[in-house]
């Protein structure tokens, strides 16, 4: 086990109590914001910190759709799966992602490049349907600007 | 500043922030709700600063960002007062001529103003337009107006004057008011909150908490998002005056995760809260305290339901226990907890600072008070309206929300959420209030509507709703759990042409036992998609399985898409874009799709200049 | 301080705070449930303990193992409703665990033969229900060695992290309690191997017999505060040694 992480998860954890149960789901979102994903080990040692079973910690981990356990590509493309969104379209924009990165939502690419994500409602319905490039809010969504939008990411990368 | 001891310190500081700020002073108020700042307000914010400072009008000029005005289908979204016009669809390339004309000049832009569609008529004033016209705005109503990360900027509204107010009357009083205002639960189910209040209070214990449930899990939903970010202050305010009827000392905010920005305006607010003596001990003097954690939801719809929200922030799975015994009797680390959601929170203060009398005096007899929908999907003006409970749908759906786009039909509005029901264009003319909506077989829920037209294939919808219900449930219940994901199985056999007569049988069949034996709201109610669509869609239903035909042409083994020989016009526009190189055709003459290489991923159909390409 | 209630018309006296179907067990009358173990919490997951509940005027239909008995209540265990009801949830629970045998006697007792839904392709923990009983068996005896995995369609059980526990102790309640014999353990005379763990058995000093794992002996000596030569024996051996000493005592 890399001792790299340890540290890293440490320096989350001296900023929660120990032994506080109900501290869980923050550190775990504390976690994410420091890996961008739920490192078993830093898991573990969240376990220990607020006293824990692993067990519980797993269990909990793995309910909630924000937390993932798995490392994530470099950009995440979200495309909103709300209702509004729904019935403007977003299935197609979700096959489309798919298409273009030869991989299923929830997956991420070989490289590590792409993740393609779903998200329930982000409360832009206004702008639907819409899909999330890096943290940006892309509106009025077609299927020909994705492609577009994840073909310049990967140029941009190539350079 | 130092904390305020006690209420006149607080009136005296309300007194100094009004006199610094006149009525008539200018000011250019910008939307920065995440629908507008989504659609660029905050580099419009920042193009704003420098025109302002380069005429050197910053300081006669006063700039906001302000919370979520509801309007977001035009946004971004710029007030000016003290005229309280309205630009719509503001961009940073307008920014000099609007403070060279509009600021400087007091000269109104005519492009930017909002024109009416049906009318053609130009509208100056945010009240004037009729998506505000028609609403009652008493929750949303300074979201307009302050900048919701600034207390003094909710102190000058009057912010706090009901805490004082509630302080004076004393914790029986103030229950007693809130129960003859007769106000109900905004998050679901619409139990009257008084009702909440006093059973928390009478129960025997050491220690209470308040909740506010902010984890607005319906997908189309944004009003709780809105209220947190656009007047945080309100939501506190009206926490602490649940907290000293009920004898709390303690709450959480229980936040979504996906709302990062409510998160971030909240935190603020307890800040600045904690900073002047509003939250903490002894709150001006009384002898009351109080303060608020915040909790950050790991992304579950199933959180909303209050018990599953407390084994959440125990830092439990979020899986719902078996009521009764209810929170209010034994709660959160198993003391009474009083939960209610943003919106019924912040309805608080109005009450105590108007009355109750007044508050049920809007409203029907059984549903007082207002109530806000985010009003999306099928329609023209899409954004969050708030209006007296009781209002028609038509009224919401077509005066308000200006009908439907494209002179599309009208088929059905959802609302009520996931779990809610959708009800057809003859239902449009009943009133919109709790026991109507469950009457009819949807649901108030948290306020969602959602608009459909005669595009939306209502048995899509239904599998759409059970997809996300299936990942949503927590998989404790058999029925709730396999039988959603059954019921998904059928519909989505059902939408592929695969199903008869029986599998619409044993889709109600079943949809009925996840009704009527799984634990929880999430459970019970899951199933009212398929149930409310069943109801008044069953013929689409019946296309599906007998004629194997989906009416809206959305289900895509049951369309197929071809172009149109007398309007196409070979301009290859299709033939380009098709990811599947299933359109044939030479420049300038009539294409084709290849049925068997066609994905119907409807690409063609979107970029076809001439409506050429047509689903059947 | 006692609970009175009537089920199927009869009155049922029953302790402050019990539970609905341990009242109604102990009194004779018959509920069926999968997920339930007087020992853990209840949960209400199979569905299957559905009865009617009359209390303050209203019905309801409720599962009875994690139902509190209230005074006044008049409980129905079985009706068309009740029975119609059980048979889905059972049709359900069949359709993701075909190979066990209790699900299937059950579902054969309300006339569910094959269910209409195809079979859950779940190479994870074929015939698994998700009840949680093992979980909650193993939480119950201080491991917490497993766990629960996703939510909904999407629920599995399993290890966390999907490795090996370190709290695991072998000792094989979860494979006792599991209503569909889905949890897989192999047992040697010297060794029982379970959860991707082979655990050593600590032989009875007179017979050799397996008492108990090494490492649970270890656990509970430690916990419980038994004596360190508690599990020198197995039971056999150790009754065999109580009735000498009780034979040898002078009368």
């Amino acid at each position: 086990m890399s001792t790299a992480i340890a540290k890293q998860a440490h320096a989350v954890l001296k900023n929660h109590p120990r032994d506080e149960p109900s501290a869980l789901v923050n550190v775990l979102h504390d976690i994410q914001d420091e890996f961008r994903y739920l490192p078993e080990e830093a898991l573990r040692l969240a376990s220990e910190h607020l006293q824990i079973s692993t067990a519980q910690v797993f269990g909990v981990a793995s309910f909630f759709k924000g937390f993932h356990l798995k490392p994530r590509g470099e950009h995440i493309c979200t495309v909103c799966m709300g209702t509004a969104c729904h019935v403007r379209g977003a299935p197609r924009l979700l096959e489309q992602a798919e298409r273009d990165l030869g991989i299923s939502s929830g997956q991420t690419t070989p490289d590590l490049q792409f993740t393609i994500e779903e998200v329930n409602c982000v409360g832009a319905c206004a702008l639907g349907p819409l899909v999330i490039v890096d943290g940006e809010y892309n509106g009025n969504m077609t299927p020909h600007r994705l492609t577009k939008l994840v073909n310049k990411i990967q140029k941009k990368k190539g350079k | 500043m130092a904390a305020f001891k006690n209420a006149k310190q607080l009136a005296d500081h309300r007194k100094k922030v009004v006199a610094s700020r006149p009525e008539n002073r200018k000011a250019i108020a910008v939307c920065a709700g995440t629908g507008c700042k989504a659609f660029g307000s905050y580099k419009l914010l920042d193009a704003f600063k420098k025109e302002l400072k380069k005429r050197k009008l910053d300081r006669k000029v006063e700039l906001r960002a302000t919370g979520c005005h509801g309007f977001c289908e035009r946004g971004p979204l710029v007030l000016f007062f003290p005229e309280g016009m309205l630009y719509q669809r503001v961009q940073v390339k307008d920014v000099e001529e609007i403070v060279k004309q509009t600021v400087v000049k007091e000269k109104v832009i005519d492009r930017l103003l909002y024109q009416d569609p049906t009318t053609g008529k130009k509208h100056k004033k945010e009240e004037d337009i009729p998506f505000y016209k028609h609403q009652a705005r008493l929750v949303l109503k300074n979201n307009g107006l302050i900048d919701p990360t600034s207390i003094d900027d909710y102190i000058r509204i009057g912010g706090y004057n009901s805490l004082v107010k509630a302080l004076g009357m004393g914790p029986e009083k103030v229950l007693k008011e809130v129960k003859a205002a007769k106000l109900r639960g905004r998050g679901g189910a619409g139990f009257p909150a008084g009702i909440k209040w006093e059973t928390c209070r009478n129960t025997e214990s050491d220690k209470r908490y308040v909740i506010c449930n902010a984890d607005e899990g319906d997908p189309g939903a944004f009003m709780d998002r809105s209220v947190l970010e656009g007047n945080p202050h309100s939501v506190v305010e009206g926490m602490l005056i649940g907290a000293y009827a009920i004898g709390a000392d303690e709450g959480y905010v229980y936040v979504r995760q996906e709302y990062p920005l409510a998160v971030e305006r909240l935190e603020i607010a307890l800040d600045a809260a904690r900073k002047q003596g509003l939250l903490g001990k002894n709150i001006l003097g009384s002898g009351f305290g109080f303060d608020i954690h915040i909790n950050r939801g790991g992304g579950a719809f199933v959180c909303g339901e209050e018990s599953a929200l407390i084994a959440s922030i125990e830092g439990h799975r979020g899986v719902p226990k078996r009521r009764p015994p209810y929170p209010a009797v034994c709660g959160l680390w198993g003391k009474p907890t009083n939960i209610n959601n943003v919106e019924t929170w912040a309805n608080v203060p109005p009450i105590i600072d108007r009355g109750a009398k007044w508050f049920a005096s809007i409203g029907t007899q059984g549903s007082t008070g207002t109530k806000i929908f985010s009003l999306v999907g099928k329609v023209n003006n899409t954004g969050l309206v708030e209006v007296p409970m009781g209002m028609t749908l038509r009224e919401i759906v077509f005066d308000i929300g200006g009908g439907i786009p494209g002179g599309k039909k009208f088929k059905a509005v959802q609302t009520g959420g996931p779990s809610g029901g959708c009800l057809p264009e003859k239902k449009l003319d009943v009133p919109v209030d709790f026991d109507t909506l469950l009457r009819e077989g949807a649901m108030m829920g948290s306020g969602g509507m959602i608009v459909m037209d005669e595009d939306t294939c209502m048995v899509d919808l239904a599998k759409y709703f059970l997809r996300f219900l299936k990942f949503e449930s927590c998989g404790n219940c058999t029925s709730c759990r396999d039988g959603l994901m059954r019921l998904h199985e059928l519909l989505v056999d059902i939408a592929a042409g695969r199903g008869t007569e029986a599998t619409i049988d044993l889709v109600e069949e079943l949809a009925q036992v996840v009704r009527d034996t799984s634990l929880c709201a999430l459970g019970s109610t899951a199933a009212n998609p398929v149930l409310s669509t069943l109801r008044y869609f069953r013929d689409e239903y019946e296309a599906h399985v007998l004629k194997k035909r989906c009416p809206a042409g959305v289900c895509k083994e049951l369309i197929t898409f071809r172009i149109d020989p007398k309007t196409c016009n070979g301009c290859t526009l299709c033939r380009v874009r098709c990811p599947q190189e299933a359109v044939v055709g030479k420049k300038g003459q009539v294409h084709k799709i290849i049925q068997k290489k066609c994905i119907k991923c409807g690409i063609c159909k979107d970029v076809c200049n001439q409506d050429a390409v047509i689903v059947e | 301080m006692d609970v009175k209630l009537k089920i199927n018309d009869v009155e049922v006296s029953a302790q402050k705070g019990e539970y609905l179907l341990d009242v109604a067990r102990k009194a004779g009358f018959e509920i069926p449930s999968l997920c339930h173990h007087e020992a853990v919490r209840p949960i209400g997951s199979c569905r299957v303990c559905l009865v009617e509940v009359v209390a303050g005027g209203k019905t309801s239909l409720t599962t009875s193992c994690n139902y509190v008995v209230e005074p006044g209540i008049e409980v129905t265990t079985d009706s068309e409703l009740i029975h119609k009801m059980r048979a889905v949830n059972l049709e359900l629970l069949l359709a993701r665990a075909p190979g066990a045998r209790r699900v299937r006697d059950l579902a054969a007792r309300y006339g569910v033969s094959r269910p209409r839904f195809a079979p859950v392709d779940d190479n994870w923990l074929p015939n698994c229900i998700l009840c949680e009983l093992c979980v909650r068996v193993c939480e119950h005896q201080g491991h917490s060695a497993l766990s629960t995995l996703g939510r909904g369609d999407q629920k599995k059980i399993g290890l966390p992290f999907n490795r090996p526990a370190e709290s695991c102790v072998g000792c094989g309640a979860c494979y006792s309690v599991c209503p569909t014999e889905c949890i897989l353990m192999k047992e040697t005379r010297t060794n029982r191997t379970i959860w991707g763990q082979t655990f050593d058995f600590v032989p009875c000093k007179e017979c050799g017999a397996p008492v108990i794992t090494e490492k649970h002996r270890d656990f509970a000596i430690k916990n419980q505060e038994l004596p360190e030569n508690y599990y020198d024996l197995c039971e056999a051996c150790k009754q065999a040694a109580a009735s000498k000493r009780f034979a040898s005592v002078a009368w």
